[in-house]
């Protein structure tokens, strides 16, 4: 008996069904998703990101941030995540609903990003970190990226966007300005909040 | 033709037609295998830059295209794609056609898609380096890559199918159940996470699915399966032992089939999923138990009595030191995958050092002993160099345990401490540090060996010179390459001076 045919459907077999399982199901599931009503005026969590932020993520995406920072809290109980402030409940299905791609990550080289925008608003401190990390993170193997920045001559006026470095981090009579990708990193990061009370993550 | 009888039973005929065979597979598995070993050298460079970035992110700092973001996911992707799948093609291809006693089919078309896949990775790489990655484990390469990809795992799939329904020999070798099924696999895996990915054909969490269930069984239905099959059959052929148990292999396979694909979900435990789809992943991998003790019974019976023959075949010391690195790796990964587990090690260095046990020291350790069995089967030619041997094999054997060992006590404690909020972040930063140093020194020694093994495949394929006395044992002493070279050189010198 010639067993070929029945070895290679049930090989396909196999797959066929991880697919619907994993997959298709799941997916099925996600869809009933809606985002909830927060408020009387009609603002609703969660919204996609848009202007900046939107252009911010192909940032984060383009210089591959996630290989070592995660964007997801664990439960309460699970890992030290919600006592390290990381956030102030677990993240869920419904967080993610408007993200394309979905950056979750799987290492936390650097620590968890889910929250950063309601933990660390502020653009300076972000412009600081990108900059030089050792400036407000002395000791952290983040890279720098410089190349998020210009440099601006002595002689011109000091432009608007310079960012407040320490002294002994600019050279003498130049100042460093973000470029337009920088200020779209730091927009997208600051867009990092997932604070909202879903009804489902209440543990 | 140089080709002694493989085993003492071996007829003339038969001898002939293993030749025949072999002769056929001489340019698309030499041509798939040169590449690999290529793409082995670059990812190892992007390894090593990558690692040293972890400890001194100032090193290459200003550079755009080799931020660590970019050249850690290359490192990825030249392994995965570059070294592992063409690797295990080479060996796929040469092996059914052994097994099925025929010819391989459509040589040309064979070697000319492996030219596909390479330009493939080359694009691939050059895309994530210049920032158009898109940032998906194992799936970085952007969508106009597919094509370079799918069409020649399509082609192997049909040329495999073909030896498979052509095949002479009477019986079906559990080895050929492996191959078969990988290259079913491969096509389907791909094509599927690639079009849900790119054409945003699933939402939010469940391309996170989607991307564990392609990156969890491109590993596990993939290579492994290729690697398995390779030391079932190496195993038996160098010791001259007979696999133990038939019905255990068949159990080993069909378990393999069932419960590998369910696991993908452990690579997201503790992650915005319903609870079920987590607890699927863990049951998954407990069940992976069955195949991983089945084929761990097979290979090491059938080692039982002959173990000193690890001393001598360069073949056999890969392949088993691969083959109990595939228990050891898989039983870290059954216990990994369980929920108390992974609440300290998930998101730590001990998924590199398992990653690193498995891919490399299970995996890649087969396909370096598969080819030093294939190389000189289908080039006529021996290896040059024992001590060229000795360098890889130590050298990649030490640095592999030295990385799985270190990183895996060291991403522990980075876990516990992580879990640990009294500790600040950066402690855990300063405390890994020294064992990402350890781990630039072992990937220095891996990649010392990388470049040795390199030398004797090109030693091998280049027709400079030919070693002829009988196969290179790790007990072989020959005069060194350039000693033997120089003294061809003056043997035929004087030769020239005689005759004029
Ligand atoms: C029974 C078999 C196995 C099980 C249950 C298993 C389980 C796991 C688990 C739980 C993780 C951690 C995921 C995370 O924390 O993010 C993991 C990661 C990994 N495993 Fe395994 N493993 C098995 C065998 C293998 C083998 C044989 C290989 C090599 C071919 C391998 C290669 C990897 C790699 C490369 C990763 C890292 C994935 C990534 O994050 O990129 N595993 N495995
Ligand atoms: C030359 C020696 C090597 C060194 C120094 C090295 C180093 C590294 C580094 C630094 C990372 C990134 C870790 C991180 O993001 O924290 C990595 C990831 C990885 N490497 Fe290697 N590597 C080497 C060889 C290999 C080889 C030959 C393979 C495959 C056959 C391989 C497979 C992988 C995989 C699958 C990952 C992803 C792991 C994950 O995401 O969990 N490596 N390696």
């Amino acid at each position: 008996m010639n067993r070929t045919p029945f070895v290679i459907f049930g090989v396909f077999l196999t797959i066929a069904f991880s697919l619907s399982g994993l997959v298709l199901i799941p997916n099925w599931q996600f869809q009933e998703h809606q985002p909830v009503v927060t408020a009387p005026d009609g603002s609703q969590y969660p919204v996609p990101y848009f202007g900046m932020a939107l252009q911010g993520r192909d940032v984060y995406v383009d210089q591959g941030c996630l290989y070592c920072h995660t964007q997801q809290v664990r439960a309460k109980g699970y890992g030290g995540d919600i006592r390290r402030n990381w956030g102030n409940r677990r993240t869920v299905a419904r967080d993610y609903m408007y993200e394309y791609p979905i950056l979750l990550g799987t290492m936390r080289t650097g620590p968890d990003l889910a929250n950063i925008g309601a933990r660390q608003p502020s653009r300076d401190w972000h412009y600081l970190h990108l900059y030089n990390p050792q400036i407000t993170s002395a000791g952290s193997v983040m890279p720098r990226f410089q190349y998020l920045f210009r440099t601006i001559k002595a002689g011109e006026l000091a432009p608007s966007g310079a960012i407040a470095l320490p002294p002994a981090f600019l050279a003498e009579g130049t100042h460093i300005v973000p470029t337009a990708r920088g200020e779209q990193l730091v927009e997208y990061l600051r867009a990092q909040n997932r604070t909202f009370p879903l009804p489902e993550a209440k543990q | 033709m140089m080709s002694l009888p493989e085993g003492p039973n071996e007829s003339k005929l038969q001898q002939i037609s293993r030749i025949r065979i072999d002769d056929s597979s001489r340019v698309p598995v030499s041509l798939w295998f040169a590449s690999s070993v290529f793409w082995l050298l670059m990812g190892s460079v992007a390894a090593l830059i990558s690692s040293v970035k972890m400890h001194n992110p100032d090193f290459l700092g200003n550079i755009e295209w080799l931020t660590f973001g970019r050249i850690r996911p290359v490192h990825l992707d030249i392994v995965f794609f570059g070294w592992s799948s063409m690797a295990a093609v080479g060996c796929l291809l040469w092996l059914q056609a052994r097994l099925c006693h025929v010819r391989l089919p459509w040589p040309l078309l064979l070697s000319g898609l492996a030219m596909v896949w390479n330009v493939g990775v080359c694009v691939g790489v050059m895309a994530v380096l210049a920032g158009h990655g898109s940032s998906i484990e194992y799936l970085e390469f952007p969508a106009y890559c597919a094509p370079f990809f799918a069409i020649p795992a399509l082609g192997v799939l049909a040329a495999n199918v073909k030896m498979y329904v052509t095949k002479e020999s009477q019986h079906t070798y559990v080895s050929q159940w492996y191959l078969l099924a990988a290259t079913v696999w491969l096509p389907i895996l791909y094509v599927t996470a690639m079009g849900c990915t790119y054409f945003g054909l699933v939402q939010g969490v469940s391309q996170a699915i989607t991307n564990w269930w392609f990156g969890h069984n491109a590993l596990g239905l993939w290579v492994t399966p290729i690697a398995v099959a390779t030391a079932y059959y190496l195993i038996p052929k160098v010791t001259g032992k007979p696999v133990h148990s038939y019905h255990l292999s068949l159990l080993g396979f069909w378990s393999l089939a069932i419960f590998y694909n369910w696991a993908g979900t452990h690579h997201l435990t503790g992650g915005p999923l319903p609870a079920w789809t987590i607890t699927v992943g863990v049951v998954g991998s407990m069940m992976m138990f069955i195949p991983v003790i089945t084929v761990a019974i097979n290979h090491h019976m059938t080692m039982r009595g002959v173990f000193h023959m690890l001393k001598t075949s360069p073949t056999l010391r890969f392949t088993v030191f691969g083959s109990v690195m595939y228990t050891v790796a898989s039983f870290q990964g059954s216990l990994e995958a369980l929920r108390s587990h992974q609440e300290i090690t998930h998101f730590t260095q001990y998924t590199i050092g398992h990653a690193h046990l498995g891919l490399y020291g299970f995996f890649s350790m087969i396909m370096f002993g598969a080819m030093y069995y294939i190389f000189p089967r289908i080039t006529n030619n021996e290896w040059s160099s024992a001590r060229l041997i000795k360098v890889h094999f130590w050298g990649s054997s030490i640095g592999v345990l030295a990385y799985g060992i270190g990183l895996c006590w060291a991403g522990w404690w980075q876990g516990v401490m992580m879990n640990d909020p009294a500790i600040p972040f950066l402690d855990t930063v300063a405390y890994i540090r020294p064992y990402l140093i350890m781990r630039s020194v072992s990937g220095t020694g891996m990649t010392i060996a990388h470049i040795a093994f390199a030398i004797s495949v090109w030693r091998i394929l280049s027709r400079h010179h030919f070693v002829m006395s009988g196969p290179t044992l790790f007990t072989t002493t020959r005069p060194a390459w350039r000693e033997f070279v120089n003294e061809q050189e003056k043997r035929e010198q004087a030769e020239l001076e005689a005759q004029s």
